[in-house]
């Protein structure tokens, strides 16, 4: 059976429609998905995301030994701080694509992918010599209140001064009577806060929260409304863009990829990999004619399957078709152009900037 | 849930209403209901065979792509082409504004094999549980 976040039954009472999603039996939509995406964009939607993992580093060894796992550079992420980066394997090849928040250098906190919880605990702690590594992925449920009027709804439920909290930087602070973790991190390219708590207290906080922003209109979202958000901005989503058989350099996460921080996992494989130049890219683009691509689907040139498309939707924002696609290097310049076989039907496509969707101002 | 008694149904929740020799064909409340926001429609030509239990077209909603199969055998006579700019009248109102295509029907006895309202109602109850 899947398992259930600690707010399963306020979904349910909400009348959330239930999807399994990664083992976990999550809201894919609540009012709409088109509704929700909207209510981020322009007012605020809060999301359950209480499946994400969380494996803690302790120890004085903990800050060396999460450091020789991750790609992204940690001496360079100060306490109080977040960073985006990858767990690779020998081969270069993504185990899980996390984010660290830096408590200090004794203590790391690895939010990790929910369908990678126990595979991500177990690299990590078959690999931190040293480091005190625990997984205390039950020991925490996890909101994400996103939206321009996230930071103006949850400045009435604490008294933690949120404007001194900058973007991928958390606190410790009080929401709602419900001792938190609170972070300006997201997944949506909207401002917004995410915020971890004890699993016994994920209830109040949500009813709190959803009462506190009803007079600025907010919405509770679910997994459909994440979808469309994070594509939107290109985010990669492990298990559709990619998995262990890609790189963070093939998925362009290059700017994650820190080759001259010191040795890590996947350092060499990665240099190398850098060095005799990438032979596919994962890139964005749109549909020169109505349709949409989806994850799977083949790309096309001169007819022949020259690589895949990994996410496709229609963009609820933009109203055009947007997609991500592994393609061969010589393809992957902007304004480049291929097909997308939909149902047997070859549908021109072209290389397009990302994020599709730029905030407003 | 809204299933006019007018009209006949499929297992694949289709509608089709008889005007003369004429169907309309559409897909159900509940259908849509189920899809949730409908953003794009692939619908045939007219002039287009269909066949019954085969597939006409599809819809995609943000989340999925579902084949839409036809009640019956005949030639597309019509198409409802405002869907394809405004997709989402087929979640406003499924069995009206929201028709896809009108077909010449070959064999009217065909249309005896579909459900009708309350057996639809049924079929979707027991599908439920």
């Amino acid at each position: 059976m899947a398992q259930r976040t600690p707010l399963f039954e306020a979904h349910v009472r909400a009348a959330a429609r239930i999807v399994e999603f990664a083992g976990w039996d999550m809201p894919v939509q609540y009012s709409g998905i088109l509704e929700e995406h909207a209510a981020v964009r322009e007012r605020a939607g809060l999301f359950d995301v209480s499946h994400m993992g969380e494996v803690v580093f302790r120890g004085p060894k903990a800050l060396a030994a999460l450091q020789s796992l991750f790609t992204n550079d940690l001496s360079k992420c100060a306490d109080g701080q977040a960073q985006y980066g990858c767990l690779c394997k020998e081969d270069g090849g993504i185990v899980d694509d996390v984010v660290v928040y830096r408590r200090g250098a004794e203590d790391l906190l690895v939010c990790v992918n929910a369908g990678n919880r126990a595979k991500d605990f177990d690299w990590l702690h078959g690999r931190a010599f040293g480091a005190d590594v625990q997984n205390e992925s039950d020991a925490w449920a996890q909101l994400a209140l996103q939206g321009p009027l996230g930071s103006q709804i949850l400045q009435k439920l604490t008294s933690t001064r949120l404007s001194s909290v900058g973007t991928y930087r958390f606190t410790d602070g009080e929401v709602a009577g419900v001792r938190c973790i609170v972070a300006r991190t997201g997944y949506t390219g909207e401002d917004g806060f995410e915020l971890f708590c004890p699993p016994d207290a994920a209830t109040k906080l949500w009813d709190a929260i959803l009462d506190a922003g009803a007079s600025e209109g907010i919405r509770p979202c679910g997994l459909g409304a994440r979808d469309s958000l994070r594509l939107e901005m290109a985010y990669r989503l492990y298990g559709s863009d990619m998995d262990e058989t890609t790189t963070p350099l093939e998925a362009g996460l290059a700017w994650v990829v820190k080759l001259d921080k010191g040795d890590f996992v996947g350092r060499e494989a990665l240099r190398r990999q850098k060095e005799a130049g990438l032979s596919r890219k994962l890139v964005g683009f749109t549909l020169s004619e109505p349709g949409i691509a989806r994850h799977g689907y083949p790309v096309l040139q001169d007819g022949k399957p020259v690589g895949t498309v990994t996410s496709g939707t229609k963009s609820p924002s933009l109203g055009i078709p947007v997609g991500l696609a592994y393609v061969p290097a010589a393809l992957a310049a902007e304004g480049s152009a291929f097909h997308v076989e939909i149902r047997g039907r070859a549908v021109a496509a072209r290389v397009v900037k990302t994020p599709f969707y730029s905030k407003k101002k | 849930m809204n299933f006019p008694d007018d009209l006949k149904y499929t297992r694949e929740h289709e509608w089709c209403r008889l005007k003369g020799n004429r169907a309309v064909i559409g897909i159900t409340d509940h259908a849509q209901e189920a899809l949730g926001d409908i953003v794009y429609v692939e619908l045939p030509d007219v002039g287009d065979p269909v066949k019954k239990g085969e597939s006409f077209g599809v819809v995609e909603s943000t989340k999925a792509v579902s084949e839409l199969f036809s009640p019956v055998t005949g030639k597309v006579v019509e198409v409802n082409d405002p869907l394809s700019d405004a997709p989402e009248t087929i979640n406003e109102d499924p069995y009206e504004e929201g028709w896809m295509i009108q077909v010449e029907v070959a064999n009217p006895a065909e249309l005896a094999e579909l459900l009708d309202a309350a057996g639809y109602q049924k079929f979707i109850e027991d599908e439920q549980e």
